[in-house]
């Protein structure tokens, strides 16, 4: 299991293989649909964004359950976003074949986290804000501190891919 | 007659919502369990050990099970000796799943075009069935958009031979792959009409996971696709492995002699499902 601390780095990803396990440390920006088709108008350089509208916790807490949405719905709006820094994503499921290869330009690496595991995952979020489009509710644009947040390394910067192993 | 008033079935759907979105039923947790013992996957195994591990959670601190806490599908099996008192049946309902998801998260937009949020997750999709005694009974189903998605219905000729259905099944489970969140179970409807055989698959859903169907032909049916899908190698989350799915349940209605509709309709392994009787 290895663990990384964000922002990820060139280097950080070049050391990710398909089909490792990871705990992810530091911060993660939740963002889905209705936010990517605004733009997602911030600053994404070495960040990682995890595919996600999370259900609110005990006593109004804004992230209770929180898991993966399927990535693939994302496709069309993610290599900008590369162009813009960004390192990682967080989702479910296989994307196009045009994010898949495009990663190794980039150097950035997709991940997997267990779809419907959203209390489990849930407990690693340590702190979350709205930091963008509050307007969008479920949808709105997140901020997260996670700690030992678990996924698995779907596809890296040198090709590999955890769906056809 | 016996008289049932709305606000109880408002309170009960109320209760239904949070106990779907928190409790895992103790025979999904059986299958995952039975499951992890024969997975010889490693990645499958963990995938495995953290659904399971997110079932006590969710139980210990209520938590949503999974974020997507879905469209209410609300069956109502009503005695036909029960009379509803002090408001709609549709509307006590729709009023139940505003108080119930609270809590939860709101996933239902006004419009399939506008997409405004309607705020409270209503309204509900309502299946009423009158049938005999002066019961009321509910059946609460929260449905997340991943396996939905990946469902799907096919007019067959009536001279199709089984193994075309099984096929198609089978091939749905695969193409849906990771999206359906697996291990899933399958709900198939088998005959009826074009709007009916999607009904007998979602009402597939209601049935305790693992039961087999009353007929037999229907229940053999039924181990052939379970067996075949767990041969497809899509595995937990499709990171590859045996369990595929953990369930598939048919319900058939009688066919015109020009048609066999074949509808399947996939759940996660988050399924949320519970009743209540009044």
């Amino acid at each position: 299991m290895k663990k990384l601390t964000t922002p990820l780095t060139d280097n950080m990803a070049a050391d990710l293989k398909a089909g490792d396990r990871v705990l992810i440390n530091g911060t993660l920006i939740v963002a889905r649909d209705a936010a990517h088709k605004m733009g997602l108008n911030l600053d994404l350089k070495g960040q990682i964004i995890f595919y996600a509208g999370p259900a609110p916790g005990p006593g109004g807490k804004l992230v209770g359950s929180i898991g993966p949405t399927t990535a693939s719905r994302m496709d069309p709006f993610t290599i900008p976003l590369l162009e813009r820094g960004l390192k990682g994503m967080i989702g479910k499921g296989g994307r196009s074949r045009e994010v898949r290869e495009v990663l190794k330009k980039y150097k950035a690496v997709y991940f997997v986290a267990t779809g419907g595991a959203a209390a489990l995952l849930g407990q690693a979020v340590k702190h979350a804000e709205v930091i963008a489009y509050p307007e969008l509710g479920p949808e709105a644009v997140l901020k997260l501190e996670v700690l030992d947040f678990p996924a698995i390394v779907a596809y890296d910067v040198h090709g590999g891919d955890v769906f056809a192993k | 007659m016996r008289e049932i008033s709305s606000k109880r079935i408002t309170e009960a759907t109320a209760e239904l919502c949070r106990q779907a979105a928190y409790l895992l039923p103790a025979e999904v947790e059986e299958a995952l369990n039975r499951a992890l013992k024969m997975e010889t996957s490693e990645l499958g195994r963990e995938v495995l050990r953290e659904i399971i591990k997110n079932a006590e959670i969710a139980r210990k601190e209520k938590l949503p099970l999974c974020q997507d806490t879905g469209f209410a599908v609300v069956f109502v099996d009503l005695g036909q000796e029960v009379l509803i008192s002090g408001g709609q049946l549709t509307e006590a309902i729709n009023e139940g799943v505003s108080r119930g998801f609270s809590d939860l998260r709101k996933s239902i937009v006004s419009d399939p075009f506008i997409r405004a949020n309607t705020g409270d997750n209503t309204p509900a999709v309502v299946h009423i069935e009158i049938v005999p005694g002066d019961k009321l009974k509910l059946g609460l189903l929260l449905k997340g958009g991943g396996g939905e998605n990946a469902s799907t219905l096919k007019m067959f000729l009536p001279g199709a031979e089984k193994e075309e259905i099984v096929r198609f099944v089978v091939e749905k489970v695969k193409e849906a792959g990771p999206r359906a969140c697996p291990p899933v179970i399958v709900g198939v409807g088998i005959g009826g009409t074009f709007d009916h055989a999607p009904f007998l698959a979602k009402k597939a859903l209601r049935r305790k996971v693992g039961h087999l169907n009353s007929s037999h032909h229907i229940a053999e049916l039924e181990k052939e696709m379970l067996k075949r899908i767990n041969e497809t190698g899509v595995g937990p989350m499709g990171l590859g492995g045996k369990t595929s799915a953990l369930a598939v349940h048919i319900e058939t209605f009688p066919c015109h002699i020009a048609s066999l509709p074949v509808a399947v309709n996939l759940e996660c392994h988050a399924h949320r499902y519970q009743e209540a009787v009044l």
